[in-house]
């Protein structure tokens, strides 16, 4: 049985993520592997500009418009359309290992019982079907699984492949939404978007990060002018969003982002694992901490000793020198 | 108010000694066991609901045999009660596997509120909620940072964090929840919590006390290992201990090489 690959693209304000380009991208890729066919999915309240910005990565496109998105979860609506194009052939479906990702994942797994290979930092394929690389136990371990039937989910980190356009865009097909969803949806009461939050951490090319050392949401400043002259985005470990110093969203590690930029930048970070599982595949890392003995050296680039408070300033007026002359 | 919360023993990632097995399982007698870090957000929220509101937590964890010790640490928080699914023939088990088992369970138990943690520190996969949620045909409300039920309405509201900030969603209960961090610092155990945990029930089933589930036989699970490695270590990197002026030059010298300034 020749495979089918689906890919389930996610829309925010919108437009298309760049995760679902690499999703679409990936999907595509392991079918000319495979020798079979990739398609895409988009379910949206208003699919149209969705579907014809992933056009370009597969060729075709099914989006459905679903009013319902406008107010409910997302996953339950999608996956009743995922569940549509599984009994018209769909044989592994590839979703973006984010928060309505995961949810449509896990609701797939418990309807179809398929098997899931989850958090793909990159997939091959082989004669046995896809080969899913994932960093497992907090860093520590990297594997590769495969699924043994013939049929799966794979949920993906962003950054597991580079998106690339196909040679020719894909067809947009329209459809009507699925009578109902495929599992009760919850009502959306409010959508929040909270001060800080808004710069994607995942795509941003330099993320500058402050951890405990940082003290206090007054000492911020100082990490928040550099993100600002570095042209990046601020970032925090678990200690500083437990203080209420940064939000949640800007948490970096096991139970907050996976980024991978050109620079990491981090001040008052100690780099314990959980921390560097979501950074540690940064091009460059540079770091400001007092302690010599502080596990981030084990991955600096550049590994500074010293006070954050005196180091920051002086960084931040040598940028501002050098941008002036 | 009834809540169960699904806690999942896992090997204590501040040991530092977890290690796989020859067929790349989880070697969980490597390490010592502990409630999944999410898990103790769910069970710490659980908690705060039920002195709020009255009612009972009850945990449930799919384990190997020995998890009862791990289920005591969370009995000793606050827990009324666990039950402890074990059986030789889930050793290994996939996902599909454990959402099945962990939903039949469940499926056994009243409860208001079904509360799991976000994800877990040894898998990571994020969609055991979302798949025993599926099968029990309740609605998911999904990484949550703030829990408000409303018993005599029959609703609850949970805000769900999203990657803009958050979202305020609403369900009727019987609903599922996926809990993060952003719940609050769990407990420690008290003295009394520990020396009552000790009596405390842990009812044990198998697969044939549960209804209607069925289990691939000799471990063919629909996913496998095939390969685990270290992560490929970085080049040593260079260590500047200089004043801040000179520090700082250092730092620009070498964004201005990588061209990052
Ligand atoms: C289940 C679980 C999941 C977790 N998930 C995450 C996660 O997703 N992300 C995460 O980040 N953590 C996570 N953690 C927490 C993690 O284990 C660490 O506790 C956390 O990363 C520490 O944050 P920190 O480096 O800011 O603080 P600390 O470890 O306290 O380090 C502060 C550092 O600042 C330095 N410092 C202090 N003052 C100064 C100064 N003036 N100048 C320069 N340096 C200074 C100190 O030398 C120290 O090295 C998790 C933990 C668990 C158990
Ligand atoms: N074996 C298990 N026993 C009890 N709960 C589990 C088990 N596996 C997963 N869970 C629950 O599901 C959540 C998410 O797990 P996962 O999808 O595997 O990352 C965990 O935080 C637990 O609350």
């Amino acid at each position: 049985m020749a495979a089918v690959i689906l890919a389930v693209a996610e829309v925010a304000d919108g437009a298309l993520t760049r995760l679902s380009t690499e999703v679409a991208t990936l999907a595509r890729e392991l079918a000319a592997q495979a020798g079979g066919t990739a398609l895409g999915l988009v379910v949206d309240a208003a699919p149209d500009a969705g579907a014809a910005q992933l056009a370009p990565y597969l060729p075709r496109v099914v989006a459905v418009t679903s009013p319902a998105c406008a107010g409910e979860t997302w996953a339950p609506h999608a996956a009743a359309e995922v569940r549509r194009l599984v009994d018209e052939g769909v044989t592994h479906v590839l979703v973006g290992a984010t928060t309505d990702g995961r949810d449509l994942a896990g609701a797939l797994v418990g309807l179809l019982g398929w098997g899931v290979l989850a958090n793909a930092s990159g997939v091959t394929w082989s004669p046995d079907g896809p080969v899913v690389e994932a960093s497992i136990l907090g860093g520590k371990a990297i594997t590769k699984s495969v699924l043994t039937g013939d049929a799966g989910i794979v949920t993906v980190r962003l950054n597991a492949a580079t998106a690339t356009a196909a040679a020719s865009p894909g067809a947009v097909e329209i459809r009507d939404v699925a009578a109902e969803p495929a599992t009760p949806a919850a009502t959306v009461l409010e959508r929040v978007a909270e001060a800080g939050a808004e710069a994607s951490l995942e795509e941003a090319r330099v993320v500058v990060v402050g951890g405990r050392g940082v003290g206090s949401r007054e000492g911020f400043a100082i990490v928040e002018e550099l993100a600002a002259a570095l042209g990046g985005v601020l970032g925090a470990t678990r200690a500083s969003v437990d203080a209420g110093w940064v939000p949640y969203a800007r948490q970096i590690g096991q139970t907050g982002k996976v980024v991978k930029p050109a620079l990491y930048l981090g001040l008052g970070v100690s780099g314990a694992m959980q921390h560097r599982v979501g950074m540690q595949s940064a091009e460059a890392i540079v770091v400001v901490n007092r302690d010599p003995d502080a596990p981030i050296a084990e991955v600096a680039d550049l590994f500074v000793i010293g006070d954050l408070f005196e180091v920051g300033p002086a960084l931040l007026a040598e940028l501002r020198a050098r941008r002036g002359s | 108010m009834r809540i169960l919360v699904l806690t999942k023993p896992v090997p204590d990632p501040a040991a530092g000694t977890e290690r796989l097995g020859p067929d790349y399982r989880l070697d969980r007698a490597a390490a010592p066991g502990v409630v999944n870090g999410n898990d103790e957000y769910a069970l710490e929220a659980a908690l705060q609901l039920v002195e709020a509101h009255g009612g009972e937590v009850e945990i449930l964890s799919m384990a190997p045999a020995n998890g009862t010790d791990t289920m005591r640490k969370a009995l000793a928080m606050g827990a009324a009660r666990g039950i402890l699914v074990t059986d030789p023939a889930l050793a290994g088990a996939d996902l599909p596997t454990t959402i099945r088992v962990l939903a039949a369970a469940a499926s056994a138990e009243p409860f208001d509120l079904l509360l799991a943690g976000l994800d877990t520190s040894d898998g990571q996969g994020g969609v055991v909620a979302a798949g025993v949620a599926a099968i029990l045909g309740l609605p998911l409300l999904s990484t949550a940072g703030a829990i408000e039920p409303d018993p005599a309405a029959g609703r609850v509201r949970v805000r769900r964090l999203s990657a803009k900030g958050y979202d305020v969603v609403e369900a009727p209960m019987p609903a599922v929840i996926s809990c993060t961090q952003a719940l609050g610092a769990p407990r420690y155990p008290s003295l009394k919590g520990i020396m009552a945990a000790r009596t405390r029930e842990i009812a044990q089933r198998a697969i044939a006390d549960l209804d209607g589930v069925d289990v691939p036989s000799g471990g063919a699970w629909a996913s496998r290992v095939i390969e685990a490695e270290k992560p490929p270590a970085r080049a040593a990197g260079r260590v500047v201990k200089t004043p801040p002026d000179e520090a700082a030059r250092e730092i620009a010298d070498f964004l201005a090489d990588r061209r990052l300034i």
